[in-house]
């Protein structure tokens, strides 16, 4: 189902441990893929002919599925991007040259990955905003009482991951965003980690924005989602102008095309955001028990294995139960460099994430230059994680 | 176990590279090369603290590598350290072959010894720049000296 899992490397079996960076595609993504590329390749929305129209129904069947997906209440609701971070951008530009004022307030917290801190600090700067953090403590939770400080009457907008590439623990967004739309203040959730692991309903959530990528998702690389309510991404001008976002042009004066195209200038990946439909497709395949009870088993084993290993520190450490933890496990071992240990796991054919995974205020939280990251996806196996377990304390003791 | 710095002072640089080449020609298993590695950043030692600066640090690196060097009747002596343990052994590797020797001596080479021992394709690009950041830096301060 998944051709690339079956590969070598270096002469030893691939286990695939780096699913929080990119995911694996199956069998029925690629085929998408390929049938638009090889049987249907024209420019979407513009001809009227056979092709262009094949090529649009996959790209609008995808946009349909994604709609179901969030649960979002229309399809104009739904902007495709190129991931994540394009929707972070999108909105960091877009939402500020509608709503932010000199003298505003942003609201990020210190769990962020690089792409939800970066366009925020670009878009406070533009806007002569500050930028406001809220922290997390150890145990790598956000500190909500300090939320009640940090919002106040000139705070616009919050951000906040739902959960951390690095810390892996599902953050409690709703009562983040009840917390906010108390205060009138919209709030933006970076799905790139929890569309994955969590059952999205952005209705339910009552988030205003919330963005994913594609890759992370078992679909084509260069694709993402940005959900918006509806009023906000009427009020917000365009982010890039160019084909397809249009109404009608003149020099004089243009007007925008209606949602979602307003946010879609230019030629799109047509034939990768065309995966998201047997991508997601897939995605509820794995609602299956078997398949899920699987992943918690390998989560639950490998939180043992490496919590009862004193010389390892991991970071994002559940609180009495497994329910708020998703298998993901970053960490550092005592007196070894995350660099040595990934260069050696990878030459027993285990690729993991070593470094500060674009988050380096976390990393400066927590005093470390990097740690080593284990992300599991339903495809991997509990042989594998043993094989990891078993090949991590061999690289350990090579260090040591 | 190997000592670097003192094995290869007698032979000429072109030796030093191939016997480095023949002894890396043992190993064919890559967690072999790394042990050797290890080995070899164990033995970096002496590197003061105080010369952890960030004019000696090379840039490129996921790892942090400092190298600094000082001149002795017309020979370069470099002195290295890394916080990583295979960088350290690749940087130990780099200077056991390259301290001691005239800038003209190092200026000669054509560093292709790192690409002989498999180190250049087998580490990760952003390991491969580092490496190459190495390379780049030892060139510049035999530049630099010549």
């Amino acid at each position: 189902m998944f051709p690339v899992l079956s590969r070598k490397v270096y002469g030893k079996d691939l286990v695939y441990f780096d699913n929080a960076a990119t995911s694996q595609r199956p069998q029925s993504v690629l085929d998408m893929w390929m049938r638009i590329s090889s049987e249907s390749n024209a420019n979407i929305h513009r001809a009227v002919h056979r092709l262009s129209d094949e090529a649009t129904q996959a790209y609008e069947q995808s946009r349909d599925a994604v709609k179901e997906f969030l649960n979002a209440s229309c399809r104009e609701e739904i902007i495709f991007t190129s991931g994540t971070t394009a929707s972070v951008n999108l909105v960091a530009y877009s939402f500020g040259e509608a709503f932010l004022r000199e003298g505003d307030e942003v609201i990020v917290t210190e769990a962020e990955h690089h792409s939800n801190i970066v366009p925020w600090q670009l878009m406070c700067k533009r806007k002569g905003a500050v930028l406001k953090v809220l922290p997390i403590d150890d145990s790598g939770r956000l500190v909500l009482e300090k939320l009640d400080e940090l919002l106040s009457d000139k705070t616009r907008i919050m951000a906040v991951t739902h959960i951390s590439n690095v810390l892996g623990i599902i953050n409690p967004v709703k009562e983040i965003i009840e917390k906010c739309h108390s205060k009138g203040v919209p709030v933006l959730v970076d799905g790139a980690q929890g569309a994955v692991h969590c059952k999205v309903d952005v209705q339910e959530m009552d988030c205003d924005f919330y963005v994913l990528s594609g890759h992370k998702l078992y679909a084509a690389t260069g694709t993402g989602v940005l959900y918006g309510k509806k009023k906000y991404l009427d009020a917000m001008p365009p982010y890039m102008g160019g084909g397809e976002m249009v109404g009608t042009v003149s020099f004089e004066e243009t007007t925008y095309a209606p949602l979602p195209m307003k946010f879609e200038a230019g030629t799109q990946n047509f034939a990768s955001t065309a995966t998201f439909k047997p991508a997601l497709e897939f995605v509820n395949l794995l609602n299956d028990k078997e398949l899920v009870g699987n992943i918690d088993n390998i989560r639950d084993y490998l939180f043992t294995e490496l919590s009862n290993d004193s010389r390892i520190r991991i970071y994002g450490v559940p609180r009495g139960t497994m329910d708020e933890k998703i298998p993901l496990f970053s960490f550092t071992v005592e007196g070894v460099h995350h660099e040595d240990l990934s260069l050696i796991l990878d030459k027993m054919g285990i690729a993991v994430r070593s470094g500060q995974m674009c988050a380096e205020p976390l990393m400066d939280r927590f005093g470390v230059t990097g740690m080593l990251r284990a992300s599991v996806a339903p495809y991997n196996t509990m042989e594998e994680a043993e094989y990891f377990v078993k090949c991590l304390n061999r690289a350990i003791d090579m260090l040591i | 176990m190997p000592e670097q710095g003192d094995r290869y002072v007698d032979m000429t640089l072109r030796e030093a590279e191939n016997a480095i080449i023949d002894e890396f020609s043992m190993y064919e298993e890559w967690l072999d090369k790394y042990e050797y590695l290890i080995e070899l950043g164990k033995s970096l030692k002496d590197y003061p603290e105080s010369a952890k600066t960030d004019d000696k640090l090379i840039k490129g690196c996921q790892s942090r590598v400092w190298l600094d060097y000082r001149v002795e009747d017309g020979r370069i002596i470099f002195n290295a350290d890394s916080d990583a343990i295979i960088t350290k052994g690749i940087i130990s590797l780099l200077i056991g072959l390259y301290s001691g020797r005239t800038s003209e001596e190092i200026l000669s080479s054509d560093f292709s010894v790192v690409e002989k021992i498999g180190l250049k394709e087998n580490l990760s690009p952003t390991r491969a720049n580092g490496l190459v950041s190495m390379i780049a830096k030892i060139r510049e301060i035999a530049g630099i000296n010549a």
